[in-house]
C-alpha cells in the first residue's frame, strides 16, 4: 500500500497500522457503503453473482491462510466446505436448529475435519500434500454419499433459507447483505490473523519449515492450526452456498472446484489478503463473462 | 476360500493395469521432476482411442493398438513441447498448476471429439479364458494383464539395453552430470512424455474394454497416485509391485465389505485411505527413498 509522502510513524500503533492516511479511511467507507447499497440498483442477477463472489472470498481466505500465508497446498478445499455446508444443512433442516447456531457448528465441524486431514502435513510436503488432500476431498464425499439416512446420498436434501429470529433471508438482496456481511467480517479477521503471532509463524513455516522449527516455532501446533483456520472459512462458506442454494447435494462440491480455489489465490497473489479478494472476483467475474459470450461465440462460428 | 482367491485374481489383473498407468506417472517424475496430475486423461483419451478404432473403423486389436499409441505418442511429444518445455526450471507448483491445466484440456478434447458419451466396445476385445482349479480369471481382466506384462517388459528392456533409456536413467540420477556428458536432456523430457502417454493410453483401452469409457474414467489417474505413493514416487518396481497389491486390496475390500455398507462403493474409495495411511506412517512408500533435508 503506497503512502503519500509527507506521512511520517511517530509511535508504534501509527507504525502497525493497516491503514494509515484519513485518504485510506475514505476509500475504505466509500467502498463499504456503495457495497451495501447494491441491492438498491441492480436485479437479482447480479446480486446472485455478487452473493457468489461473496462466498467465494471467505473461501478463499481461508485457503489463502492455509496455502498462501503457511505454504501448505491443498487441493481438497472444497472437501471441508462440503462438510460444513452438510453440518450445517442437516442441523437445520433435521434437527431444527437455528442458523445462527448451525453456522459456528458448521464451521467447526470442517475446522475438526481440517484437523484431521491435516495430520498428514506433518510428515509431508508439496507433492505429498497435494495428494493427502486430494483423497480428503474423495473421502470426505465418499462420506457424506455412505451415511444415505441423514445426508440423503447422491440425491441431498432440501435446506431452509437461514433464518434470524422472525426475519428469513428469502429475498436476494437480503441473503447478499448476509454473505457480504460475513465477507467483510472474514476479510477483516484474515487481515489481522496474519498479524499475530501464529500469522507471523505461518508465514517462517511457508518460507523455510526447517528454519522455523529451529527457530522455536512448534511445527505440529502451527501447522495443525493453518488447517483448522482455513477449514473454518471453508466450512462458513459451504454453509452459506447451500443455504443460498436451499438443496444441499455432492454435485455442489465437485472436485474440480478445489482447482478453482487454488487458482483464484493464484491469480490474486498467494500470501496476500487482498489479492484472495481480487482474485476470486476476477475470476468469477470470467466464469460469467464466458457464460455470457459464450453462445454469442458460438453463435458466430456456427454461422 | 474360492471367492477369496477369485477375488485376488480379478485384482492381480487390475492391479497390472494399475502399475502400467503409474509407471506413466513416475517415468515423468523421476526423468523431469514434474507431477503429472493429467495421467488419468492420457487413460481417458485412451479409452476413446480405444472405441474410435475398435468400433467405427473395425480395425483388429494388434492394429487398433498399434495407431493408438502412435496416436498417443504424438499427443505426448506436443504436450512436452507446447506446454511442459516453457515451464522447465519453474516452481513445482507451476508445473502441477499446468498440468491441471493439462487434464482440464485433454478432458475438454475427449468431451469436444467424442461428446463425453458412454461408449463400450465390450467382446471386442479378443477373449481368454483361464481356469485354475475352481477361480476363472474374467476374460477382459486376462487380455489386459497379458498386454500389461508385455508393456511393462518392453519398459525394462528399453531402460536396460536402448541408448535413450540410458540417458533417461542417468537423467533421473543426475541432471546436471548429464547434461554436462553432452546429453539432450529436452529429449529426455520428450521421450518421457511419450512414453507416458502411451502407457495411459494403452491402460484406457484395456480398461475401456473391462468398463466402458466414460468422462469419469481419468479418475482412475488418482488411484494410480495412490498406487506410486504406495510404491515410493522414484521407484518404477515399486509402482508395479505397489499397483499390484493395491488392486488386490482393493478388490478383497469391495468384495468383503460393500454388501455391509449401505452406500458401498468401497473400491471407489479404498486407493485413498490407503494414500492417506501411506502419507501418514510411511511417507516414502515401500521403496522409495527417504529424502534428506538441510536448510
Amino acid at each position: 500500500m503506497s503512502l503519500r509522502s509527507g506521512t511520517f510513524h511517530e509511535n508504534y500503533a501509527q507504525d502497525m497500522a493497516i491503514f494509515r492516511t484519513r485518504l485510506q479511511w475514505g476509500r475504505l467507507f466509500a467502498f463499504l457503503i456503495l457495497l451495501f447499497i447494491c441491492p438498491l440498483f441492480f436485479s437479482d442477477r447480479i446480486l446472485t453473482i455478487m452473493t457468489m463472489i461473496g462466498i467465494a472470498i471467505i473461501s478463499v481466505h481461508g485457503l489463502n491462510i492455509l496455502t498462501g500465508y503457511c505454504g501448505q497446498i491443498s487441493i481438497g478445499h472444497v472437501g471441508f466446505m462440503a462438510v460444513g455446508a452438510y453440518t450445517s444443512a442437516i442441523l437445520t433442516a433435521k434437527f431444527g436448529w437455528p442458523f445462527w447456531a448451525a453456522l459456528p457448528c458448521a464451521a467447526m465441524a470442517a475446522g475438526m475435519a481440517g484437523l484431521i486431514f491435516g495430520l498428514p502435513s506433518l510428515k509431508i510436503k508439496g507433492f505429498y500434500l497435494i495428494m493427502a488432500t486430494i483423497a480428503a476431498h474423495f473421502i470426505i464425499i465418499w462420506f457424506i454419499l455412505q451415511f444415505r439416512d441423514i445426508t440423503g446420498g447422491p440425491d441431498g436434501f432440501a435446506v431452509p433459507k437461514p433464518k434470524i429470529g422472525s426475519f428469513v433471508f428469502n429475498s436476494k438482496a437480503s441473503y447478499f447483505y448476509l454473505v457480504m456481511a460475513i465477507a467483510c467480517l472474514a476479510t477483516f479477521l484474515a487481515v489481522n490473523i496474519i498479524r499475530t503471532r501464529a500469522g507471523r509463524a505461518f508465514v517462517a513455516i511457508r518460507d523455510n519449515d526447517l528454519a522455523a522449527e529451529v527457530m522455536g516455532i512448534n511445527l505440529w501446533i502451527y501447522k495443525l492450526q493453518a488447517f483448522f483456520i482455513g477449514c473454518v472459512y471453508a466450512g462458513v462458506a459451504g454453509a452459506l452456498l447451500v443455504h443460498y442454494y436451499g438443496f444441499a447435494s455432492v454435485d455442489q462440491f465437485a472436485f474440480m472446484d478445489s482447482v478453482w480455489y487454488l487458482g483464484m489465490l493464484i491469480v490474486g497473489g498467494m500470501g496476500s489478503t487482498i489479492g484472495a479478494v481480487f482474485g476470486a472476483v476476477s475470476l468469477k467475474l470470467l466464469d460469467e463473462l464466458v457464460t455470457v459470450v459464450g453462445p454469442i461465440l458460438s453463435a458466430a462460428v456456427a454461422a | 476360500m474360492n471367492f477369496f482367491l477369485q477375488l485376488l485374481a480379478t485384482g492381480f489383473a487390475l492391479g497390472m493395469v494399475y502399475a502400467l498407468i503409474a509407471i506413466g506417472f513416475v517415468i515423468i517424475l523421476k526423468c523431469s521432476n514434474a507431477f503429472n496430475i493429467a495421467q488419468g486423461h492420457f487413460v481417458l483419451i485412451g479409452g476413446y482411442l480405444g472405441y474410435t478404432f475398435l468400433v467405427p473403423f473395425h480395425l483388429p486389436i494388434w492394429a487398433a493398438l498399434f495407431s493408438a499409441i502412435v496416436v498417443a505418442a504424438i499427443l505426448g511429444l506436443l504436450i512436452e513441447r507446447l506446454t511442459l518445455r516453457p515451464l522447465v526450471g519453474q516452481s513445482e507448483l507451476a508445473i502441477i498448476m499446468m498440468t491441471i491445466a493439462l487434464a482440464s484440456v485433454l478432458e475438454g478434447l475427449a468431451t469436444l471429439v467424442w461428446g463425453g458419451e458412454y461408449k463400450t466396445y465390450h467382446g471386442v476385445l479378443p477373449t481368454i479364458t483361464l481356469k485354475l482349479g475352481g477361480i476363472s480369471v474374467p476374460p477382459e481382466s486376462l487380455i489386459g494383464l497379458i498386454v500389461s506384462i508385455i508393456a511393462v517388459v518392453m519398459l525394462m528392456l528399453l531402460f536396460r539395453y536402448t541408448k535413450i533409456g540410458l540417458a533417461m536413467r542417468a537423467t533421473a540420477e543426475d541432471l546436471q552430470v548429464v547434461q554436462s556428458l553432452g546429453i539432450r536432456a529436452t529429449t529426455v523430457y520428450a521421450v518421457s512424455w511419450v512414453i507416458a502417454s502411451v502407457v495411459g493410453v494403452i491402460g484406457g483401452i484395456l480398461l475401456g474394454g473391462v468398463s466402458g469409457v466414460m468422462i469419469p474414467l481419468a479418475e482412475i489417474g488418482l488411484k494410480a497416485f495412490a498406487v506410486v505413493l504406495l510404491g515410493g514416487v522414484n521407484s518404477i518396481g515399486g509402482a508395479i509391485v505397489a499397483g499390484i497389491i493395491l488392486g488386490m486390496l482393493e478388490n478383497v475390500a469391495a468384495g468383503y465389505l460393500d454388501p455391509l455398507l449401505p452406500g458401498g462403493g468401497l473400491a471407489q474409495v479404498f486407493p485413498f485411505v490407503v494414500m492417506i495411511i501411506v502419507l501418514i506412517f510411511r511417507p516414502y512408500g515401500l521403496f522409495g527413498m527417504a529424502r534428506i533435508e538441510r536448510i
